[in-house]
């Protein structure tokens, strides 16, 4: 029987864009320390509830709670990886870190290097990340998006345009990290990737969650049609 | 106290390295203000007495102008790769944006207007009449109302679709007060015919008022969609 209180509750959230309605009415709980793995087709309201849950795209009707507090309230637990790099191409990665360093007041620049070579870069590379490859910009961008040790990691297709052994390296990476307790949320197409080191799949469809599952493969739309 | 300062020196840092490395804001304000002298130069062709009176108004108009070409740069940078998502998921304060972002503005524009003056002395044959210290005080708090005020709204607009033709739709009609000001305050000093303390005043007045504004509002703007 689990005990442990959701870290994450999202109650009927409705977030319409004009007419158009991203999410309706998702309801949802989530338990802390566990990988979960948002899945469907284009459009059908992933990125929308991952910025929801971060505090950049603000319900229209519901309610988000992280540990108990606003998304705005929780951000320094808050690790929010998007599609796009959120980074600066014209400085260095660890020029990009260190100013987001200093927004979460850490001083120095050890835990800047530490995170750079987690993520499997080398933290003296002075190349601008404007002439990194698309792998390496997903990896610095995840090294920013851990570089304040958040509790829970918000990822938005971390593995788009990564080869797949960066990619699995990526995923050891965030199963580690789930390991040490961290709640980790990754929006992806590529499902595959994450069998055996996700803990639940959420299936979404026409902005509400229409299936939770413990493994991939016993959801009926799964796998794809070629 | 120490923390909004840290994130704002930081931004502030950030700014001027990125734009120093670039030079996307800085290029365009020089060549369009540089286009501006000489077409009025040779459009007008004033004597020294006629170049006193209309200068004030050209000057200004020159640098507003430029001035918006900086203030859609300052965010445009933040647009790409949409980094400003990453600042508005931290904890660091809007404010600290917002006033890193106007000093650097200020400092852009302050940069462009050293370098444009002595074109200006030179083409219209200038010699001022009256207290010529008090342009330093009109410059600069004149500087300041462009760029709080642009800086404001060019974020406003940074959301919209045609965002380059916005700001100057919100921030021209805004400005008039700011502008007569400085217009009527170089005039003054210029030609030494009237006292430009009214002026000088009206300046100060305009810019505490319109810099607590933007300050106040601006975290709405920031976490806006």
């Amino acid at each position: 029987m689990n005990l442990q209180p959701p870290v994450v509750k999202v109650e009927n959230v409705v977030k319409q864009f004009g007419r158009f309605a991203a999410l309706r009415g998702v309801t949802a709980e989530f338990e802390g320390g566990r990988f979960h793995v948002i899945l469907g087709d284009n459009g059908a309201g992933k990125t929308t509830l991952l910025r929801a849950l971060a505090g950049l795209a603000h319900p229209t009707r519901g309610a988000v709670s992280i540990l108990g507090k606003t998304p705005h309230e929780a951000c320094r637990d808050l690790g929010y990886m998007a599609h796009p790099s959120l980074l600066y191409d014209e400085m260095s990665g660890i020029e990009n870190l260190r100013y987001f360093a200093s927004l979460y007041d850490i001083p120095g620049d050890d835990r800047c290097r530490e995170v750079i070579r987690a993520v499997g870069l080398d933290p003296e590379l002075a190349r601008p990340v404007g002439k990194y490859s698309q792998g390496m910009r997903q990896r610095m961008s995840l090294a920013r998006a851990i570089l304040h040790d958040p509790k829970i990691l918000l990822l938005d297709e971390p593995f788009s345009n990564v080869d797949v052994h960066s990619a699995r390296e990526m995923v050891a990476l965030l199963a580690g990290m789930r390991d040490a307790g961290k709640t980790i949320f990754v929006v992806t197409h590529q499902a595959a990737l994450l069998e055996g080191a996700a803990d639940e799949f959420l299936w979404m469809e026409n902005g509400q969650i229409v299936d939770r599952t413990r493994d991939l493969s016993t959801h009926s739309t799964y796998p794809e049609p070629a | 106290m120490n923390l909004f300062w840290s994130i704002m020196l930081a931004t502030l840092a950030k700014d001027i390295r990125l734009e120093w490395r670039s030079k996307d804001a800085l290029n365009a304000m020089l060549f369009f203000s540089l286009l501006v002298v000489v077409i009025f130069v040779f459009s007008f062709d004033p004597l020294a007495e006629e170049s006193r009176h209309i200068v004030g108004g050209l000057v200004w108009v020159a640098f507003l102008f430029a001035a918006v070409v900086a203030l859609n740069q300052t965010w445009a940078r933040e647009l790409r790769n949409q980094v400003l998502d990453a600042y508005r998921v931290s904890p660091a304060p809007a404010t600290a944006l917002f006033v890193a972002k106007v000093l650097g503005n200020f400092l852009f524009v302050s940069v462009l207007e050293a370098l444009m003056t002595p074109l200006f002395v030179i083409f219209y044959n200038l010699h001022v009449l009256g207290p010529a210290w008090q342009l330093i005080p009109v410059a600069l708090l004149g500087t300041w109302a462009l760029v709080v005020n642009g800086t404001f709204f060019a974020a406003m607009s940074l959301r919209t679709r045609s965002r380059e033709l916005m700001l100057p739709l919100l921030l021209f009609p805004v400005s008039i007060p700011a502008v007569l000001g400085m217009v009527a305050a170089t005039t003054s000093i210029l030609t030494g015919e009237n006292p430009a303390h009214f002026y000088i005043v009206l300046l100060l007045t305009y810019d505490v008022v319109f810099t607590t504004a933007c300050i106040g509002l601006f975290d709405t703007v920031l976490q806006a969609e």
